[in-house]
């Protein structure tokens, strides 16, 4: 951790306050960053981390409260205010275009221009080999951004920001679609910036990280500021209780696991992906009743099509798929229900949920057929609906004002908790799991986390698929490792994580197949 | 086998594809137009509407002037005004672009046809001099090129527009930054607009030129090709220079291929009296030729990433 090299403050925000119809996302909110450091912004989903940030970025209007950069006032009335008072972000979801090269996507907006008005790609490629030279990150101006990997992608936007002559740079979750290897690099990168005398923002859930990068911390929840930190004086359980309100526990309290029979096992399963190109070359692995099998990878190696295939929403290639001794590779989403499996779909709102229903409706999603439910498939018997939906809000702690609200106006959380309710609820012999809590708090994801362990521990067969490693790490009993299609490994869960970030990216294994 | 005899025959003469250019160009004008807005992200169907109702005031001005040059400004302006007003639907009110776009062509259909009666009465609208039309015009030497010279050189001015607005759209959009500044809105609003591009002035600015440029597809027809207006006389052009957009993969010189291949067809058609096939068969040909496109094909062809997604900044 480096020590600022200067006290003075770079960016100070004042009573910053935003509402919205409903909620108020910044609440009198005041920020104090000196020049120089690495300040990281905690916060659960919704605490208003990234409504402070694009305030101050310019893409929001705050109600009131003023901002100051380097001890002057600022009036930022767009991202191109920002820009020219030197402030960059590198945003979550990357702001770049897919079909650009690196060097358009990193000049946009402030293109050099060749005689005639034309764009002028070979200064834009000296300017970008210039600095990427002085920061250390090496990256092609002339791939097309779409085709890199995501780690360089980041580093493609970090360039951008720095293009444009930021000194003080935001990062909002960067972390979050990398792997453990391209996290360790960032940090790296990072630190080289502040040697050359930037100033980073930090936003993160990731406390592990936030504590080995921060220099000082600022904790909001619900809007407001609750805590202002010194990273080298505080810890983990502290940082949490702020962010949440309340103690939580942050490792997953389980037992060891009593493996019984095997109840689903995969065999050399193909399969393609949304554009047609093999996705799954030949996975197998087989799961016992009564533990968690995790599967770690980089996104896009083909869990997905995994679970779509195991769930029934895909086709399968080739390969078997076998629950109990019944080949249930050809069953469709409805069959593979009936047959015992369920399944916990990554696209929360895509897929796991109608969400202009209403909680009841979507706790029988799937299971409007049973008899419990309809009458001779026809009525719906609306009352044993609600006495249904009733239960599994209280006995899943689902936060909703009534079973007759719109799923769409729950917090990610709670529709995921639907989720997890109406799986669980439906007694399956194999639980699919992809990406339980996405998205959600660290409230909610504490009490998944609970919940898919008591299923476990009542001898289901679970199967979780998630791109967090420590969640992989901290609930899986056994870890299968995903890297292009193949299982390259399948590791005891006490693998240390660099060797599973090894894994992930095709080193450390030859192919098990 | 005389039907392909005479086609042959047909493909050979040079009035034959001194025809399909012409036809090309009354197509390429609005599907530039599409393009250009479409690859800002905003879908663009209205062109039949911006077209027609060009042709209506371009004939209206100059029955009063006597100018064709001023007339097709105005039919130019008209376009241009039928666009703004999709502009202001789908990019200020986000609305549903292809609902505005079908209530644009209805309503150009309608607004022309009151208009005819109102201004004209039920009879005709009567025919614009010879003197105030857009002039065809000979390029000196060029057009004494045996075959070249009649099919591309002794054309009306408009077509020479088109030609050079065709290489300039195709230079704008993919070698200049305001090129680049388009694209990038059509494909990802939200990081134009971090990037300190002006989205909606994008927007609006491609919007607009695609009724410009319908506009004057309109004039060429009303007062280049004919002389006079007549309900509904862009009967689908507009239509087919959609097709010719897609067809040519939202790129400028793909679509005049496109318009090229569909010009040929209407050609083809026009000189139905030398060929015995069924004009109504020959009619549909590009309609077909679309569809076989758009069904993959012949090569998928891949709209900008945020095409017809309207874009509102900030929300989280």
């Amino acid at each position: 951790m480096s020590t600022p090299t200067s006290e003075s403050i770079a960016l100070e925000m004042h009573g910053i306050t935003k509402a919205w119809p409903g909620v108020v996302a910044n609440d009198h909110v005041d920020l104090s960053v000196r020049a120089g450091e690495i300040h990281a912004l905690v916060g659960e989903n919704g605490a208003g981390k990234s409504t402070l940030m694009n305030i101050l970025y310019g893409l929001i209007h705050p109600d009131s409260g003023e901002i100051l950069i380097n001890g002057k006032p600022a009036r930022i009335g767009g991202p191109r205010d920002a820009i020219g008072l030197g402030i960059g972000m590198v945003h979550q979801h990357f702001m770049l275009i897919p079909v650009f090269t690196v060097g358009e996507n990193v000049m946009l907006g402030r293109e050099p221009v060749a005689a005639g008005g034309l764009y002028d790609r070979t200064k834009a490629r000296k300017e970008i080999a210039e600095l990427t030279r002085r920061y250390g990150l090496a990256l092609d101006a002339d791939a097309r951004t779409g085709d890199l990997p995501v780690g360089l992608q980041q580093r493609a936007e970090i360039v951008k920001v720095l293009y444009r002559g930021a000194h003080l740079l935001i990062l909002d979750e960067p972390t979050g679609v990398l792997t453990p290897q391209e996290t360790k690099e960032l940090f790296v990168v990072l630190r080289g910036l502040v040697k050359e005398g930037k100033t980073i923002i930090f936003i993160s859930h990731k406390l592990r990280e936030v504590l080995e990068i921060s220099d000082r911390i600022t904790v909001m929840r619900r809007g407001k500021v609750v805590g202002h930190l010194v990273t080298k004086d505080t810890n983990e359980q502290e940082i949490a209780t702020a962010m949440v309100g309340r103690e939580v526990l942050l490792r997953v309290d389980k037992k060891p696991a009593a493996p019984g029979a095997v109840t689903f096992k995969v065999e050399d399963l193909t399969a393609s992906s949304d554009r047609g190109v093999p996705a799954l070359k030949g996975v197998s692995f087989e799961l016992r009743q009564g533990e968690i099998l995790g599967i770690a990878g980089v996104e896009g190696n083909g869990q997905s099509e995994l679970v779509e295939v195991l769930a029934g929403t895909r086709r399968a290639t080739g390969g078997r798929v076998l629950l109990g001794d019944k080949d249930v590779t050809t069953y469709d989403a409805r069959t593979e229900r009936d047959a015992g499996i369920a399944f916990i779909p990554e696209d929360r709102r895509g897929t796991g949920l109608v969400l202009n229903y209403s909680v009841a409706d979507n706790l029988i999603l799937g299971r409007q057929r049973s008899p419990s439910f309809s009458w001779h498939e026809l009525v719906l018997r609306l009352v044993a609906i609600r006495d249904w939906a009733k239960r599994l809000v209280k006995e899943f702690d689902i936060r909703t004002p009534s079973i007759d609200t719109a799923a769409r106006n729950l917090s990610g959380g709670n529709q995921q908790k639907i989720i997890v309710a109406r799986e669980m609820a439906s007694r399956p012999k194999v639980l699919l799991a992809a990406q339980p809590t996405r998205g959600v708090d660290i409230g909610a994801i504490e009490f998944i986390h609970r919940r898919i362990v008591a299923e476990r521990d009542e001898g289901t067969a679970v199967l979780l698929v998630s791109a967090e490693l420590d969640e992989i790490r901290s609930l899986s009993d056994r870890i299968a490792v995903i890297y292009e299609g193949h299982i390259v490994s399948i590791e005891p869960a006490n693998t240390p994580e660099e060797r599973l970030g090894l894994l992930m990216t095709g080193g450390g294994a030859e192919r098990a197949s | 086998m005389s039907f392909l005899s005479d086609i042959g025959h047909l493909l050979l003469t040079a009035d034959l594809w001194r025809a399909t250019l012409e036809a090309a160009v009354l197509l390429l004008l609005p599907a530039l137009g599409g393009v250009i807005s479409e690859r800002s992200g905003v879908v663009n169907i209205a062109m039949e509407g911006m077209m027609l109702t060009g042709a209506f005031f371009t004939v209206v001005a100059d029955l009063a002037w006597h100018n064709p040059w001023l007339a097709a400004l105005v039919g130019i302006i008209a376009g241009g005004l039928m666009a703004l007003i999709h502009a202001v639907v789908s990019i200020r009110f986000r609305a549903d672009q292809i609902v505005s776009g079908i209530a644009i062509n209805i309503f150009a259909a309608g607004l022309t046809l009151f208009l005819v009666n109102r201004i004209y009465g039920l009879q005709d609208v009567g025919h614009v001099g010879q003197s105030a039309l857009l002039p065809y015009i000979n390029i000196p030497l060029l057009d004494q090129i045996p075959f070249l010279g009649r099919v591309v050189f002794q054309q009306n001015v408009v077509v020479y527009a088109a030609l050079i607005l065709l290489v300039v759209v195709q230079v704008v959009l993919f070698q200049t930054r305001l090129g680049l500044r388009i694209r990038a809105v059509g494909e990802h609003p939200q990081a134009a607009d971090t990037a300190g591009i002006n989205v909606y002035a994008i927007r609006y600015g491609a919007v607009i030129t695609s009724g410009l440029l319908s506009g004057l597809a309109g004039a060429f027809l009303a007062i280049g090709i004919s002389n006079t207006f007549v309900p509904n006389m862009t009967d689908g052009r507009g239509y087919i220079a959609l097709a010719a957009m897609i067809f040519g993969k939202w790129r400028p010189l793909g679509a005049f291929v496109a318009c090229l291949i569909f010009g040929l067809g209407q050609a083809i058609y026009d000189n139905n009296s030398i060929i015995h096939v069924s004009q109504y068969l020959l009619s549909m040909l590009p309609y077909i030729l679309t569809l076989i496109v758009l069904a993959g094909l012949v090569g998928r062809s891949i709209p900008p990433a945020a095409d017809g997604v309207p874009y509102s900044p900030g929300t989280e």
